[in-house]
């Protein structure tokens, strides 16, 4: 079978969905030679991202082995990571 | 990559298409030009909005990225045309292109008594302006005769993922046979500059990338915006790109994993062979201008999402691995790696199709941008007109 989703790096506590997820679908992520598995809580489109475990509000969001967002509130495993809980901590001329 | 053909120029470069280019120096000649290269079969017209009312370091990038595209080795022959009275005098341009070991002829609508009189010069001295391009036969080259600009555009999650690692892929081979490679777009390197640092060759090239990236950095937050307003753009993010950081890390990948041996200026000619960073923006059509205008003769262009972008004198690679787009985009698309995503190749071998696409289009083959007629052009401005 196809995979349906991928971990980049080890360190990464979100993997990319390689295809549309359903909410309660089962995802196999192997991490660190662990085999986990983690329940889908919602859709999840092609090529957006997936927590595989529990981030808390402001904990960094880590894909590609390296930080790519800060959590805006906490973040179940299972759970849509993207611009809803998710904020750059780059460029931000708003908050300078 | 065995067996690249390829035109030797006056100034010991060398083209992989032979352009004969009517480049207007100024806004107000683009008609003229546009006249001029319709009545002469395979002439391009260059044409945009600069040329005048440009101050300082703004004005001198646009006269480099025009001179760089009137001497590219793309180009057979170029004939600049002017309006007479602009702040970039068209002779500077002829005389960048001559300065350069090229061929170029001038004519400016005010000496010539009006359009009409313009292009009835223009169309004949384009005629006999077959320079170099006469006897042009292709002969073999060498990889290092190569420079490889690299460009991403219309990003998704694929591009992050397969595309760019892909082409990252290609590019080490290129720079292995001793080819230059030009990875771009400054601002698609924020949040990943501490590890494109940890590849430079010298302290003062890592240097260089962290003052390159922190003052377009600073550009944007003096803004006092919230980057995400463009960064990631709509389309990035509901590809699933959240972040500018996210974004970046993916981008730098189709650089490859060579030394970083120089930051080049934009539209600046690399000095050195090997991975070099060209500083430019994040718009596509401006960050390709300025590789080519540096001297790239061929470019290839990762799309998670599809863009027809061309360029007018060097043939523009599409490549995606994004599934949907290899297949609703079709003809805008080169090479389809979107068997790296369904985990039928590895990025390794995505490299190998982009190589052979890279080889093939060197050796004359059209891509789809250049079917298509895709010619777009765009130069970095940093200062408003004055």
């Amino acid at each position: 079978m196809q995979r349906r989703v991928i971990l980049i790096d080890p360190q990464d506590n979100v993997v990319t969905a390689l295809a549309d997820l359903d909410a309660g679908e089962v995802i196999e992520v192997k991490q660190n030679c662990e085999s986990l598995s983690v329940r889908v809580t919602e859709e999840i489109p092609f090529g957006h991202k997936v927590a595989v475990e529990p981030i808390c509000a402001g904990g960094e969001i880590i894909k590609y082995g390296q930080p790519i967002a800060r959590a805006t509130q906490h973040i179940c495993a299972g759970e849509h990571v993207h611009v809803h809980n998710a904020d750059a901590q780059r460029g931000r001329g708003d908050l300078s | 990559m065995d067996k690249l053909t390829g035109y030797p120029r006056s100034d010991g470069r060398v083209g992989i298409r032979n352009h004969l280019l009517v480049l207007s120096s100024v806004v107000c000649a683009n008609r003229a030009a546009e006249r001029i290269a319709a009545e002469v079969p395979g002439a391009i017209a260059l044409t945009h909005q600069h040329g005048c009312a440009q101050l300082g370091e703004d004005r001198e990038r646009t006269r480099r990225t025009l001179v760089g595209f009137g001497s590219h080795p793309n180009v057979g022959a170029t004939l600049v045309v002017g309006l007479g009275c602009e702040a970039i005098q068209p002779g500077t341009i002829a005389d960048g292109v001559c300065g350069a070991g090229r061929q170029a002829e001038v004519l400016t609508i005010q000496d010539c008594g009006g359009v009409s009189s313009t292009v009835e010069r223009g169309v004949s001295l384009l005629r006999s302006l077959t320079g170099e391009m006469k006897d042009s036969t292709r002969v073999p080259i060498e990889c290092e005769d190569l420079i490889l600009g690299t460009e991403c555009g219309g990003s998704d999650a694929t591009s992050g993922l397969a595309a760019n690692p892909s082409l990252g892929s290609a590019a080490d081979s290129v720079v292995k046979r001793g080819g230059t490679v030009i990875l771009s777009e400054t601002m698609e390197m924020v949040g990943a500059e501490h590890l494109l640092m940890q590849r430079a060759e010298t302290q003062a090239v890592a240097d260089q990338i962290d003052a390159t990236v922190r003052r377009t950095e600073e550009n944007a937050l003096n803004m006092g915006e919230d980057i995400r307003g463009s960064q990631p753009a709509p389309g990035n993010i509901a590809g699933g790109i959240t972040t500018i950081e996210e974004k970046s890390l993916g981008c730098i990948f189709k650089g490859g994993t060579t030394p970083i041996r120089e930051v080049a200026a934009y539209a600046t000619r690399p000095q050195k062979s090997g991975l070099v960073i060209m500083d430019t923006p994040g718009q596509d059509v401006e960050s390709v201008s300025g590789m080519v205008a540096g001297g790239a003769q061929v470019v290839v262009f990762t799309t998670g999402r599809g863009t027809p972008t061309g360029c007018p004198i060097a043939p523009v690679i599409k490549v995606t691995a994004n599934e949907r787009t290899a297949e609703f985009m079709a003809e805008h698309i080169d090479v389809d790696l979107s068997g790296v995503i369904r985990g039928e190749m590895c990025t390794a071998e995505g490299g190998d199709r982009v190589l052979r696409c890279i080889a093939r289009t060197v050796g004359g083959r059209k891509v789809q941008a250049e079917i298509l007629g895709h010619r777009e052009f765009a130069i970095y401005r940093t200062a408003p007109s004055v």
